[in-house]
């Protein structure tokens, strides 16, 4: 198990690396720099200073080299050339909203996926496995901007105590996570009916419902363990996807999260604010994605760690 | 299925809750905090570094410059750090003394001396700070080299305290607008003593604007900054003027999505809103009626001609394509939000008037054209617009290519690029024509001329011509307001005949304001002095 764990990490590791080098030189090929992203025009001379300050007037290989160094003896991301402040700075006060927000994103999802895709399972071929899944298609086919602003139109003008945006107050939470994990729910409702079916079909089930067991037993104490396998695979990157933010529901509801950074640092050229989201995005993926493993290995005996 | 209650006791609970609660307005109101929408994180709070509208709204809460806006009248100075100030010579104002108040205190007490703007003057002007807008600066003697790195000795630059409240500036040529140019905040004081005990001057990365450093001269110091959520200022009791300021305090948010903005303020979240998205400014005319203000705004939209590219080398081809612009259809139907046709590059304003009258005519384009050599758009070859990537200039970029369709025969391809590719395409000048605007810094034609000069770094068209940098120096020597004013409408209308650029329509501001707020009143260059401001409930 520990093997297996520190095998992984160290996979992990590879994929950061490549990770960093592809960011570094995709933003390196961008065309203009940080300081070109403003429509009136800085002089030569105020260019060259603000290049000499941030260290990007040194040639792209040393600046390849420079960043991991930092890192690694300081623990520095760079400074943000478009905030003029620390990117840690940027990602401790940005994530704290986006794990709140992709946390009770996730229980919307899993609270109203999972229990419609063993409802639409069990019911193969009824209304309700029909009306199940016309939800979750579309779910999956209304964007986030389009679900965004009708619940700020349809729940938030006529609630007073939910605000249409702002981010402070605990009711603020629902209508961002109920966009956010819309997506997600539909998806995993459709993954969960797919799976739950297979399983359903299986002789081990054919043999606990011959045995005379209520067809509520059979489907949570036998089959929900198997068909709830791939979902949980689906899971660990779908979280990591929530909690780094989501550019769309942020700015729809005024969300002080990492989302936007990704997009507005792309924009502006920010190198230092795109590496440092991207790595630590890259980060939560690999972890996540282990977590998940590690729980199917929990759930499901069949997957021995230690052969893989 | 315990499910079904639960949730009909959450919905009773939250109509509860929402019962007992006054509007986050109302409530702001009573506690005199007005709530702004700021479009979105400010780039940071130190004047020397910032360059941005949003910038600008903060930072003038917080620092308060030699003199500061009138609440309601364009061009007039009133009494900021300095009591009174003026020219030693008034036929010639070339030297200025601003008389400083002795009760100028930072948020902290220590006394706001003259030593304070010199240091300022220095700090914006060190070449290694990279100040994107220290060309603010350059009027005073010896600012421009000393930014330029051609000295290290900054008694080159002639500023001077004469004593510790008196502060001497000498100007390389006479301008009587002078205390227009101080409202912006690259003249503004900075804490000397602040900035000195976090880290060097010269360092952009200094943290001294961080909320527990920061100290400030306005009518309110830093509350709170949480990074894109918001920024709060409050009341500085130490403010020369305090028991004038009416307000407790400002939050601003930087909301960037401008449907949210305008949803927030019809919910009763924000008093003022930064702008009006386009397709709600019908709606909010029929239902906000009274609060929805659509004013003049110190700016100019227009598009750029490559000069020495293609067809548009002819100067005739450029009045053609400008002709046949229909600039009042734009308005009414693209941009929708009550502009002006621009018939000049300068917006008019007190005491100037654009001598521009460019007017739709499209009989006179289709000669024009004819008499280029292309009768009917016959062999003219296809030119490409460049524009960036919003739906906006999509809009503006289709209309104007059906316009010339019709009305010259001739086709372009629309280039959308995203924001940062556009201008580097634009500068460059890999176009033939490119979407642009302009916004004036300060109350002068002067601020939408002198970018048009040979190699002017926002000028971007190629074009250039001797006659007209003659004439924005000869406005530098005349001392006149008047006269001053006839030689820059002269250099305008050089510029408009030869028509590098064709101007489309003059800004206007729309956005939505509650009616709480009072002594809001239209500005042209939209910098209200929230000292003046109150909120009272109807």
């Amino acid at each position: 198990m520990l093997k297996y764990i520190l095998q992984r990490l160290l996979q992990g590791l590879l994929v950061m690396l490549a990770l960093y080098t592809i960011v570094f030189f995709l933003v390196g090929w961008m065309p203009g720099d940080p300081f070109s992203s403003n429509e009136k025009n800085i002089s030569p001379e105020v260019r060259e200073n603000m290049k000499k300050a941030w260290g990007l007037d040194k040639p792209l290989w040393q600046q390849y080299l420079i960043y991991p160094k930092n890192l690694i003896t300081e623990g520095s991301l760079g400074v943000s050339t478009e905030k003029n402040r620390p990117v840690w700075d940027i990602i401790l006060q940005s994530f704290p909203a986006s794990l709140i927000l992709g946390i009770s994103a996730l229980f919307i999802a899993v609270g109203i996926g999972v229990p419609i895709g063993i409802l639409s399972a069990t019911k193969k071929n009824t209304a309700i496995d029909y009306g199940g899944m016309a939800i979750a298609m579309i779910g999956i086919c209304i964007p986030s901007f389009i679900i965004g602003p009708v619940l700020q139109l349809t729940l938030a003008a006529k609630i007073p105590a939910l605000k249409i945006a702002g981010w402070g107050h605990p009711l603020d939470i629902i209508l961002p996570s109920i966009t956010l994990g819309l997506g997600t729910a539909a998806y995993l409702a459709r993954l969960t009916r797919g799976s739950m079916l297979e399983i359903l079909n299986q002789d081990y089930i054919r043999t606990a419902k011959a045995k005379g067991l209520k067809t509520f037993t059979v489907v949570i104490k036998h089959a929900l363990r198997g068909g709830l396998l791939p979902s949980v695979a689906f899971i660990g990157p779908a979280f990591a996807a929530l909690i780094s933010g989501s550019f769309i529901v942020e700015t729809i509801f005024q969300v002080p999260g990492m989302g936007q950074h990704f997009v507005n640092a792309a924009i502006k050229r920010d190198p230092f604010v795109l590496r440092g989201v991207v790595l630590f995005y890259g980060l939560l993926i690999v972890f996540m994605n282990l977590a998940a493993d590690l729980i199917a290995a929990a759930l499901n005996p069949r997957i021995r760690l230690e052969k893989t | 299925m315990r499910f079904v209650p639960a949730l009909i006791l959450t919905i009773t609970a939250l109509f509860l809750v929402s019962c007992s609660q006054d509007s986050p307005v109302n409530r702001a109101t009573k506690q005199k905090v007005l709530l702004m929408g700021n479009t979105a994180e400010p780039r940071g709070l130190d004047p020397h570094i910032v360059s941005g509208v949003l910038e600008n709204n903060i930072i003038r809460g917080l620092f308060e410059g030699l003199v500061i806006e009138h609440p309601s009248k364009d061009g007039i100075a009133l009494p900021g750090v300095a009591e009174s100030w003026g020219p030693t010579d008034p036929k010639n104002p070339v030297e200025w003394i601003f008389n400083l108040r002795k009760d100028a205190k930072w948020s902290d007490g220590v006394p706001l001396t003259a030593d304070d703007f010199l240091f300022s003057f220095k700090r914006i002007l060190t070449p290694e700070l990279g100040s994107e807008y220290s060309f603010m600066l350059y009027y005073i003697i010896g600012a421009e080299d000393f930014h330029k790195g051609k000295t290290k000795d900054f008694s080159t630059v002639k500023v001077s305290a004469p004593d510790s409240h008196t502060l001497k500036v000498n100007l390389r040529s006479p301008i009587p607008f002078l205390p227009e140019i101080t409202k912006h905040y690259t003249w503004f004081p900075v804490p000397k003593h602040i900035i000195e005990k976090h880290g060097k001057p010269e360092d952009r990365f200094n943290p001294w604007t961080k909320p527990q450093n920061i100290q400030s001269n306005g009518a309110f110091t830093l509350k709170s900054w949480k990074l894109n959520d918001h920024i709060e200022i409050q009341r500085n009791p130490l403010y020369w003027d305090t028991e004038n300021v009416a307000l407790n305090g400002i939050r601003f948010l930087p909301i960037s999505n401008s449907f949210t903005e305008d949803r927030m303020f019809y919910n009763e979240q924000l008093h003022i809103t930064y702008t009006i998205a386009p397709d709600l400014i019908e709606y909010s005319r029929k239902n906000f009626k009274d609060m929805t203000r659509n004013e003049f705004y110190f700016g100019t939209y227009f598009i750029r001609c490559n000069v020495k590219k293609g067809p548009l080398q002819d100067v005739r081809i450029r009045e053609a394509l400008s002709i046949t612009i229909n600039q009042q259809d734009i308005i009414d139907y693209v941009t929708m939000g009550n502009q002006s046709p621009a018939a000049g590059i300068v917006p008019p304003f007190a005491g100037y008037n654009s001598p521009g009258n460019i007017k739709f005519d499209p009989e006179k384009g289709g000669e024009l054209l004819d008499e280029a050599g292309y009768p009917e758009g016959n062999g003219f070859p296809k030119i490409n617009f460049l524009t960036t990537d919003r739906e906006s200039s999509k809009r503006l970029a289709e209309a104007l290519q059906a316009m010339w369709k019709k009305y010259l025969g001739i086709e372009i391809s629309i280039q959308q690029m995203e924001w940062t590719s556009y201008l580097n395409t634009m500068m460059s000048k890999d176009y033939d024509l490119a979407a642009g605007g302009w916004i004036g810094d300060y109350m002068d034609p002067l601020t939408f001329l002198d970018m048009w000069i040979k190699d002017g770094g926002n000028n971007r068209t190629n074009w250039s011509n001797e006659k007209f940098e003659e004439l924005l120096g000869e406005a530098e020597r005349t001392a006149g307001q008047k006269e001053r004013y006839q030689i820059l409408g002269r250099a305008e209308k050089l510029f408009l005949d030869e028509r590098p650029i064709l101007p489309i329509y003059w800004y206007t501001r729309n956005y939505l304001i509650h009616n709480h707020v009072k002594g809001w009143d239209p500005l042209i260059l939209d910098n209200h002095p929230y000292k003046f401001l109150d909120l009272v409930a109807d």
